[in-house]
């Protein structure tokens, strides 16, 4: 038997191409495209008056401009809400170029199209477009307000509402014994990839058939988003997407207006046109998130237990709703983590302001809820004087109480069935590895230094791997290459490795012999997309299948011609062979010769399959009735709900007594993301996730002043750590498998970012000794919060001191 | 303008340049070399980091006219001034470490890598410390990996560097 690749740390089949510069990128394709610009809108509200387009028009170089003027049918209309919800009220999107109004800073207005994207710039510039502004909406509080609304015919700026409840949480909370409130703040970031969107199309006039690259999350969707707005048959559109530089998310929206454009103006010049984002047109055009006020009102016995929880969230959806309430219901429902809250009630409003659009940022919603429980969970411990760790362990769902509903509609609109998790476990794990119990003694010893050490703890429960589906065609060729297809697309998680690692084991190839597609419709028109962690659970379990049922076939073949029983048949290193006998056998290539019966031979080997060779059954026909020819296999998994991911997180900071300059001296992840493909891969993905939840919790916030000009849209200002901020990261892993799918994994894409901000919270908290609620903190908004501490504008946590033996002074 | 320098070993020209051309652009869309990336066009992000006559420049933030008459090496050109192997030893070492995720920064940072390699290891000052590692890597933005395979890697090319030019073998 071969060495099984599942599990094993491989090193990734993509990297050699990557590290020798030959990966390629949207930007890297289509030389001889024309290059697109776009005029957009310096407003955040304002009325389009009248767009000037002579002074361009005598640039050399100059191809085409569009305005809405220029669009019809479909494409003059507004882009689609993708997830429709009962609870939107007002569903407000896009138009491909804006048609009256413009709602953000950055919207797109114009179309240039020249030879090369310096001339197109300089046209941009030469282009005059007259707004009468209107009164812009930012921030949560002025959208709530609603003194001024985003959208004209609307009486307010609420866009969705949702109320979700199990028992009756108030009264839950009204008869409990203790009692707390928190109002909780996060603030705005964004995925910011290094690669930004582009799209790059190619019309061909003759076939009528348009090719599409797109640095997408979703192959699929923007083919048939596409294909609608454009009038053309779904058969006529191909989408593949290349080598894409990272997604978080933001990929996953679409068709982007620029998504429209690009193939729209191919197909109308009748030549190739390429768009790719720059930086700036990134920070202010593509998509944000995390943006949200909460209220908790908690409801707990003495022993720190849950008894009712009752929130209230007021999410920022930006200009527009082309993602519909993804992200909110996200908070709203793994808010609950791994506890049981007791009866529980959530309420959320989402709400428009004059700002670029919210979507799912990786977390995608999950932060601010485990930000929000996590908070809560901290509180309670303060105000009953416990230990944080045995307040969380007191509300744990148990192993053994597994598959446990939490009686809630999930965001992929399946019940919120948590498949398996052994939280206990995970808990005493991470106060292990950071030395939860003791750090006390350390903190005492620290501050008698005259240091500011704190500790802080965070779990999360993450839904991963929804539906509806995903595909998986495997084939071998009669070189015995195996060729492995899946319609998801990748930006990074190494999907061709770990397909490949899947394949191999199923089928009993060597890696080397096996190459994986993703995100090309040509090669599996059927899919979903890559999001909510679901790549490998989705994609693995489908070319698992796939796979599966190519090998019964292969087996079935090679039992004819080794006349053998199938059953006593194995696929050791790409040759099928009797167990116990390995001289008895048949390479797979071959056997891929003799699944296709042939009238023609193209070389030496395919004669085997060819009609005068060889015995045949003059009974049966030479394909049966319920078979084809090839060797290949295609499955598709489609789960009964999502599989529930967890984790903790531990952080011990050091904050500085003079400058309030936040260090992490320790970052530690417990993670159980069920069976593990390739560790190297999974602590790759962990640690970018605790990158970005770092950045979070620290640095990185979208800074709009009040008129809705984006302040920080730049790397100048808006402060991605470098190599120099992140902390190192210790990781222990648990693997509680997933009973929902063939290969017992669950999703780990996300999983690194989902409590940053609590546990970050958490710790500065307890090195400040007073409550924590807004997030991001920064050096100076700690050392503002100090001051205020010390005029006794914020109380002191209740035990917070005494955990320490500190006096309160 | 016509602009004639060398890059990676090879002499280039590149005819009707514009006074405001970027390097960086010379070198993605006329000379054939995407492996330079374009992701903020501010110097700030490293992803186009090549060397010009030996010191590493984001190459977004070099006019092309001022390459004129001299060496410039990218990605493309690491592995190849030696000649013969596949792959140069900071590569190998991002390979091994599981450095690369979506890899659209990943050019950048390998000739910023190799330069540090190049500056200590290499040249027999020893093997650079973890934070000697991040403050020489930190202008250049990853999204993907957290930096921490990729400090990996840094440390493992400059230990073996190290022991190379120590005569111990690898």
């Amino acid at each position: 038997m071969a060495t099984r690749m599942f599990g094993m740390p491989v090193q990734r089949t993509e990297d050699e191409r990557l590290i020798t510069g030959k990966g390629g990128y949207l930007d890297d394709l289509g030389a001889g495209a024309y290059a697109a610009a776009f005029v957009r809108s310096p407003h955040a509200h304002a009325r389009v008056r009248d767009i000037d387009v002579t002074g361009a028009l005598d640039v050399e170089g100059l191809v085409a401009v569009y305005t809405h003027e220029d669009l019809s049918g479909p494409m003059a209309e507004p882009l689609p809400l993708l997830i429709p919800h009962p609870a939107i009220l007002d569903g407000r999107t896009p138009y491909a170029l804006a048609k009256e109004y413009v709602h953000y800073v950055g919207e797109p207005v114009v179309m240039v199209v020249a030879r090369d994207r310096y001339v197109a710039e300089d046209a941009v510039g030469r282009i005059a477009v007259d707004y009468e502004t209107l009164d812009p909406v930012v921030g949560i509080e002025a959208a709530a307000r609603a003194e001024r609304v985003v959208h004209a015919g609307m009486s307010d700026n609420v866009a969705a509402h949702l109320v979700q409840e199990v028992g009756d949480a108030r009264a839950a909370i009204a008869a409990a014994p203790n009692r707390i409130e928190l109002d909780l703040d996060i603030e705005r970031s964004a995925c910011t990839p290094m690669e930004g969107r582009g799209v790059y199309a190619r019309w061909d006039g003759r076939d009528a058939m348009l090719r599409l690259y797109s640095s997408t999350q979703t192959a699929s969707g923007v083919r048939a988003a596409v294909a609608a707005k454009l009038g053309l048959q779904l058969g006529q559109v191909e989408v593949v997407v290349p080598d894409v530089g990272g997604g978080f998310g933001v990929k996953i929206v679409h068709p982007w207006p620029e998504e429209l454009m690009v193939p729209w103006a191919a197909r109308a010049l009748g030549h190739e046109v390429k768009w790719a984002e720059d930086r700036r047109e990134h920070f202010t055009a593509a998509a944000h998130e995390r943006a949200q006020r909460q209220h908790v009102t908690v409801g707990f016995d003495d022993e720190g237990r849950l008894l009712g929880l009752d929130v209230d969230i007021l999410h920022d959806n930006g200009a527009y709703l082309p993602y519909g309430i993804i992200v909110p219901i996200v908070t709203s429902t793994q808010l609950l983590g791994p506890y049981k809250p007791g009866a529980y009630r959530v309420e959320f409003r989402s709400l428009y302001t004059t700002t670029a659009i919210v979507t799912p940022y990786r977390g995608a919603g999950r932060p601010q809820g485990v930000f929000a429980m996590e908070r809560t969970m901290d509180a309670i411990a303060a105000h009953l004087g416990m230990d944080r760790a045995d307040v969380r362990a007191a509300n744990f769902i148990q192993p053994e109480e597994m598959p446990y509903d939490q009686g809630l509609l999930f965001q992929d609109g399946r019940p919120l069935i948590y498949d398996s998790g052994d939280y206990p476990a995970s808990l005493e794990k991470i106060k292990k590895l950071v030395g939860w119990d003791d750090f006390t003694a350390y903190r005492d010893a620290a501050r008698a230094e005259g240091r500011k050490v704190g500790i802080g703890l965070a779990c999360y429960v993450e839904g991963t791997g929804p539906g509806p589906y995903e595909g998986g065609h495997v084939q071998v060729e009669t070189s015995g290459k195996v060729r492995v297809a899946t319609g998801l697309t990748t930006q990074g998680q190494g999907h061709q490795t770990a397909l490949a690692q899947i394949v191999a084991d199923e089928l009993g190839v060597p890696m080397s012999d096996i190459s994986v597609t993703t995100g090309d419709t040509r090669r599996m028109p059927y899919s979903v997309g890559t999001f909510a962690s679901r790549g490998a659970v989705m994609s693995g379990s489908a070319v698992a299948l796939a796979a599966r049922r190519l090998k019964e076939k292969a087996l079935r073949i090679a039992a004819d011609a080794l006349e053998a029983d199938a059953e006593d048949l194995e696929i050791v290193d790409g040759r099928v062979q009797v167990r116990g006998t390995p001289s008895a056998g048949i390479e797979l290539g071959t056997v891929a010769v003799l699944s296709n019966p042939l009238r023609y031979a193209f070389d030496e080997a395919s004669k085997a399959a060819t009609q005068f060779t060889g015995a045949a059954d003059y009974t049966r026909p030479p394909v049966a009735a319920d078979d084809e020819p090839g060797l290949e296999g295609t499955d598709f998994y489609s789960p009964l709900r999502s599989t529930f991911a967890s984790g903790m997180h531990a952080v011990v900071v050091e904050t500085d007594p003079e400058t309030a300059e936040i260090r992490i001296l320790r970052y530690c992840v417990v993670h159980d993301c069920g069976k593990l493909v390739n560790p190297l891969i999974v602590e790759g993905q962990v640690h970018g996730g605790v990158a970005q939840g770092v950045a979070g919790a620290l640095y990185e916030r979208m800074e709009y002043d009040s008129g809705g000009q984006l302040l920080n849209a730049s790397f100048m200002d808006f402060l991605m750590p470098y190599a120099s901020e992140v902390p190192k990261v210790e990781i222990d892993h648990l693997e509680t498998p997933s009973p929902l799918n063939p290969l017992g994994i669950k999703g780990a894409g996300e999983a690194g970012v989902i409590p940053g901000a609590a546990v970050i919270a958490a710790a500065v908290e307890d090195a400040e000794g007073f409550a924590i609620t807004r997030m991001p903190v920064s050096p100076s908004e700690l050392f503002h919060l100090r001051r205020r501490f010390d005029k006794g504008g914020i109380a002191p946590l209740p035990g917070a001191y005494s955990r320490t033996g500190e006096a309160n002074a | 303008m016509r602009v004639t320098f060398e890059v990676n070993g090879r002499p280039v020209t590149a005819d009707d340049v514009w006074a405001g051309e970027s390097l960086l652009y010379v070198l993605r869309e006329r000379l054939g070399l995407p492996g330079s990336k374009n992701a903020c066009e501010q110097g700030e992000c490293g992803s186009c980091t090549v060397y010009l006559d030996g010191v590493t420049v984001c190459a977004c933030m070099v006019a092309a006219g001022q390459a004129h008459g001299r060496r410039v090496r990218t990605v493309e050109g690491l592995s190849s001034p030696g000649g013969g192997q596949r792959l140069d030893a900071v590569q190998e070492a991002f390979l091994e470490a599981g450095a690369v995720q979506c890899g659209f920064c990943t050019p950048g940072l390998l000739v910023q890598a190799d330069d540090l390699v190049g500056r200590t290891a290499r040249r027999g000052l020893g093997v650079p410390g973890d934070a000697e590692i991040r403050e020489h890597l930190a202008g250049n933005l990853c999204r993907c990996t957290g930096y921490e395979a990729i400090v990996e890697a840094v440390r493992l090319a400059a230990e073996r560097a190290d022991a190379a030019v120590r005569g111990g073998a690898r």
